[in-house]
C-alpha cells in the first residue's frame, strides 16, 4: 500500500484560497486509490503567491506543488506516487529565493512543523529559550531581554526590558501578562500567522515572560476576525497543559504558569493597551488615562506586562541564543529581526522575515516584485491605518525604527501596503479620517470629533470650497489631534493624511512643492 | 437553552460579559431585547452598563441578520488591490448596499475592517468561509455554497 505524507498550510491565507477543499479532494482521491494518506496541516511558509502550497518530504528536504486546486487532486497523487513531476511542481521550497534570503529567528518553524504538536516544537529546537530561563533568576531573564535591545513590536517601539523590570519590581499578589494579539492594522498578518502556524513560540514567549516578571496568569486577547488562529491556540493550549508545559509546575520546574484566550468583539481600538485591558475586563473598550502605567496598574488594576504577539514570539530565540547574538541582527537601536509584510497590490504579498535596515525598496521592488498590476508603483502605506503614505522617491530609506520616524513615518507592526498609479491619495487621506470616525472609541473630542471634522475638510478641499483656507484648516486640525489626543489613534490618524498631503499636494489641488525643498 | 443558562455560565470568568454576549449571539443570531436585563442581573451591574457594552462593539447586533452574512474588507491592503471596485461589483451584483440585509432577509452585507488576509486581497468572509483574492463572482459562488449548506 502506497504510503504519503503531505504538508498543507491550515493558515487562514490557505484556506481564503481553497486549502480545505483540496484536502477533502486528496482525501477522496486518496480512498480510490487506496492509498494511505496522512495531511499534516502546518502554517504558511509566507510565500502568499504560491498558496495553496503543497509540501512533501524527498531526500530530507521539502519539495513543494504551488497554487493546487481542488481540481488538481488526481493528478497531484498520481504524480506524487510516480515521479513527483506536475506542472504545480515548484522544488525545493526553502530554495526558493523569497525564502532563502530570510533570517528567520521568530517564524523558524513557522510551516514545517504541526502547530498544535508539543513534541514537534520541541524537535525542532523549541523550549530552549524556556529551560534556560527556568534555570535562571527572574531579574537576570529581564536584564537578558534588557541586553538584546528587543523593542515592541506592536508599534511603540518601546524597549521591552524596561518594562519587564517595571512590572518585575512592582509588589503585588497578582500580576498579568496580557498579550496583545488585536491585529487591526490593515496590511499586518504576523500575529496571525504565528498564532495560526506556530503558536507554541507565543506560548514559550509568555511563560519566560511569566517567569521573569511574577506573573502566573496570561490572556491573549485575540480580535474575533482570526477565527482559526482561535482554534489552532486553543487546541496549542490543551496540548500544552497534557505536555506539561503550562499548569502547576511548568517542565518540572515547580513553577505555575496558565494561558486563555479571550476573543474580542470587533473593535480596532481595543489594540490600544488600556482600551484592551477594559475590553478584557469585559467593559466599552475606552482608553485609559496614563499614567498609571499597565506595568504598574493594568488588568484589574494589577501589573501588567501588555506585550504584541511579536514582541513575546521574539523572546525565545533571545533566551536560547543569548542577548548578544540577537543584538548583532538589525542596526543602531532597532536589533533583531521584523517580521516585514507585504501586502495590498503586490506579486510577491506575504510575510518576509529579516534584520531591521533592508530598505523600503528592497521589501517593495526586488522582494515584492512590485505591483501585480503592472503599473508603477506610487505609494506604500508603512505600517498600518496610522503609518505615513511614501513615495518611491524615500524607497531608499532604511526601515528601522530611527530612520523612519526621522521621516515622518513609522516602523508601526511592519506592514508594507502597496499602491500603484491609480491610487488617489486625497481619498487615501479621507479614508484615514473616515476609519477614526468608525473607530474612536470617543472618550476624547479631538479623537471622536476632529476625525468626523476631517472628513468634512477634506471633501470641502475635494470640491474645491475655498481650498486655501481648508487645507489651514486641515493642518490646524491634525496639529490639535496630535497635541491633544488622549492615545494614538487620534494623535496618529493626521500621519496618513498629512504625509498624504506633503509627498502627493497634486491630489489635493495643490501645486507641488520643488522636489528639492525636501 | 434559556438567555440565562447562556449567561451565567460566564459569571466570574475574565471580561465575562463580552464572553457572554458572544455566546448568545451564537446561538441566536442576534441579542434580543431582554440580553440586557438578564446579563445586568447576571453580572451585577446596571442595565446601562450592559447596553454601553453592547453597543461599543462592532461585532454585537440587535437586529437579526440574513441567513448568510458577506463581510467585505474595506480597509487600505484592499483598496490598493481593488478593493473600491471589488465591493460596488458586490453591491451590484446582490442589488444590495453594504450595511443593508435583503428583504428576504436571506443575506446581509456588512464592512470589515481586515480580516489578515492582506498579501491575497481583496478578502471577504461567506458565513465562516474566508475568501481571499476575491471578486464578485468567487463571492456569489460561496454565497450560493453558503445557503446550501445551510439549507
Amino acid at each position: 500500500m502506497t504510503a504519503l505524507r503531505l504538508f498543507l498550510p491550515l493558515d487562514s491565507i490557505a484556506v481564503s484560497l481553497g486549502a480545505d477543499d483540496v484536502v477533502d479532494a486528496l482525501k477522496f482521491e486518496a480512498a480510490k486509490r487506496k492509498y494511505d494518506l496522512t495531511i499534516v496541516r502546518t502554517g504558511s511558509r509566507g510565500m502568499h503567491w504560491l498558496e495553496p502550497l503543497l509540501e512533501i518530504e524527498r531526500s530530507g528536504s521539502r519539495v513543494g506543488y504551488a497554487n493546487v486546486a481542488e481540481s488538481d487532486a488526481a493528478a497531484l497523487l498520481d504524480a506524487i506516487a510516480g515521479d513527483g513531476d506536475h506542472e504545480k511542481f515548484v522544488g525545493p521550497v526553502e530554495e526558493i529565493p523569497f525564502f532563502k534570503n530570510q533570517t528567520r529567528l521568530i517564524f523558524a518553524r513557522c510551516g514545517i512543523t504541526d502547530p498544535v504538536s508539543a513534541g514537534d516544537y520541541a524537535q525542532h529546537g523549541g523550549f530552549a529559550g524556556l529551560d534556560k530561563a527556568l534555570a535562571m533568576d527572574g531579574g537576570a531573564v529581564c536584564e537578558e531581554v534588557m541586553q538584546s535591545g528587543l523593542r515592541g513590536r506592536g508599534g511603540a517601539g518601546f524597549p521591552a526590558g524596561i518594562k519587564w523590570k517595571t512590572v518585575a519590581g512592582a509588589k503585588a499578589d497578582q500580576k498579568y501578562i496580557v498579550v496583545n494579539a488585536d491585529e487591526g492594522d490593515s496590511g499586518t498578518f504576523a500575529d496571525r500567522m504565528i498564532m495560526e502556524g506556530d503558536p507554541f513560540t507565543l506560548i514559550e514567549g509568555m511563560i519566560i515572560a511569566g517567569v521573569a516578571v511574577g506573573a502566573t496568569q496570561g490572556y491573549i486577547y485575540l480580535r474575533s476576525e482570526y477565527p482559526v488562529a482561535a482554534q489552532v491556540l486553543n487546541e496549542a493550549l490543551s496540548n500544552a497543559r497534557k505536555a506539561g508545559v503550562l499548569g502547576a509546575n511548568v517542565r518540572g520546574s515547580g513553577k505555575a504558569f496558565d494561558i486563555s484566550v479571550f476573543m474580542g468583539a470587533g473593535a480596532y481600538i481595543c489594540g490600544e493597551e488600556t482600551s484592551l485591558l477594559n475590553s478584557l475586563e469585559g467593559k466599552r473598550g475606552e482608553v485609559r488615562a496614563k499614567p498609571p502605567l499597565p506595568a504598574l496598574e493594568g488588568l484589574f488594576g494589577k501589573p501588567t506586562l501588555v506585550h504584541n504577539v511579536i514582541s513575546l514570539c521574539s523572546v525565545p530565540a533571545i533566551l536560547a541564543k543569548g542577548a548578544a547574538f540577537y543584538r548583532d541582527y538589525g542596526i543602531g537601536k532597532s536589533t533583531g529581526t521584523m517580521p516585514f509584510q507585504l501586502a495590498g497590490n503586490i506579486k510577491h504579498g506575504g510575510l518576509y522575515e529579516t534584520a531591521f535596515g533592508i530598505t523600503l525598496g528592497e521589501l517593495v521592488n526586488d522582494i515584492g516584485g512590485g505591483p501585480f498590476t503592472d503599473r508603477p508603483v506610487r505609494a506604500a502605506q508603512i505600517g498600518g491605518p496610522l503609518g505615513a503614505y511614501l513615495p518611491p522617491r524615500l524607497f531608499g530609506l532604511k526601515m528601522d525604527y530611527e530612520t523612519m520616524l526621522a521621516n515622518g513615518a513609522g516602523v508601526g507592526h511592519g506592514g508594507i501596503v502597496v499602491f500603484d498609479d491609480s491610487v488617489d491619495l486625497l481619498e487615501q487621506a479621507r479614508y484615514a479620517f473616515e476609519f477614526c470616525v468608525e473607530e474612536s472609541c470617543g472618550k476624547c473630542t479631538p479623537c471622536r470629533v476632529g476625525s468626523v471634522r476631517g472628513v468634512e475638510t477634506v471633501d470641502r478641499i475635494k470640491t474645491g470650497v475655498d481650498r486655501e483656507k481648508n487645507l489651514k484648516v486641515l493642518g490646524d486640525l491634525c496639529e490639535l489631534m496630535v497635541d491633544g489626543s488622549l492615545c494614538a489613534m487620534g494623535g496618529m490618524t493626521p500621519i496618513p493624511v498629512q504625509s498624504a498631503l506633503k509627498h502627493f499636494p497634486e491630489d489635493f489641488g495643490v501645486k507641488p512643492a520643488r522636489q528639492a525643498a525636501e | 437553552m434559556t438567555l440565562s443558562a447562556i449567561i451565567e455560565a460566564f459569571v466570574g470568568q475574565t471580561g465575562g460579559l463580552i464572553s457572554a454576549l458572544h455566546a448568545v449571539q451564537r446561538e441566536r443570531g442576534f441579542l434580543p431585547e431582554e440580553t440586557e436585563a438578564v446579563a445586568a442581573k447576571a453580572f451585577n451591574l446596571t442595565r446601562a452598563e450592559v447596553k454601553g457594552v453592547i453597543s461599543f462593539y462592532h461585532d454585537f447586533t440587535r437586529e437579526p441578520k440574513g441567513k448568510t452574512v458577506v463581510k467585505l474588507c474595506a480597509a487600505e491592503a484592499c483598496q490598493a488591490a481593488g478593493g473600491r471596485d471589488f465591493i460596488a461589483a458586490v453591491e451590484k451584483r446582490f442589488a444590495l448596499k453594504v450595511g443593508q440585509t435583503s428583504a428576504s432577509k436571506d443575506m446581509t452585507l456588512e464592512p470589515v475592517y481586515c480580516l489578515g488576509l492582506c498579501s491575497c486581497a481583496p478578502a471577504a468572509m461567506v458565513g465562516e468561509r474566508l475568501v481571499g483574492m476575491a471578486d464578485a463572482d468567487k463571492i456569489a459562488a460561496a454565497v450560493e455554497r453558503h445557503s446550501k449548506e445551510r439549507g
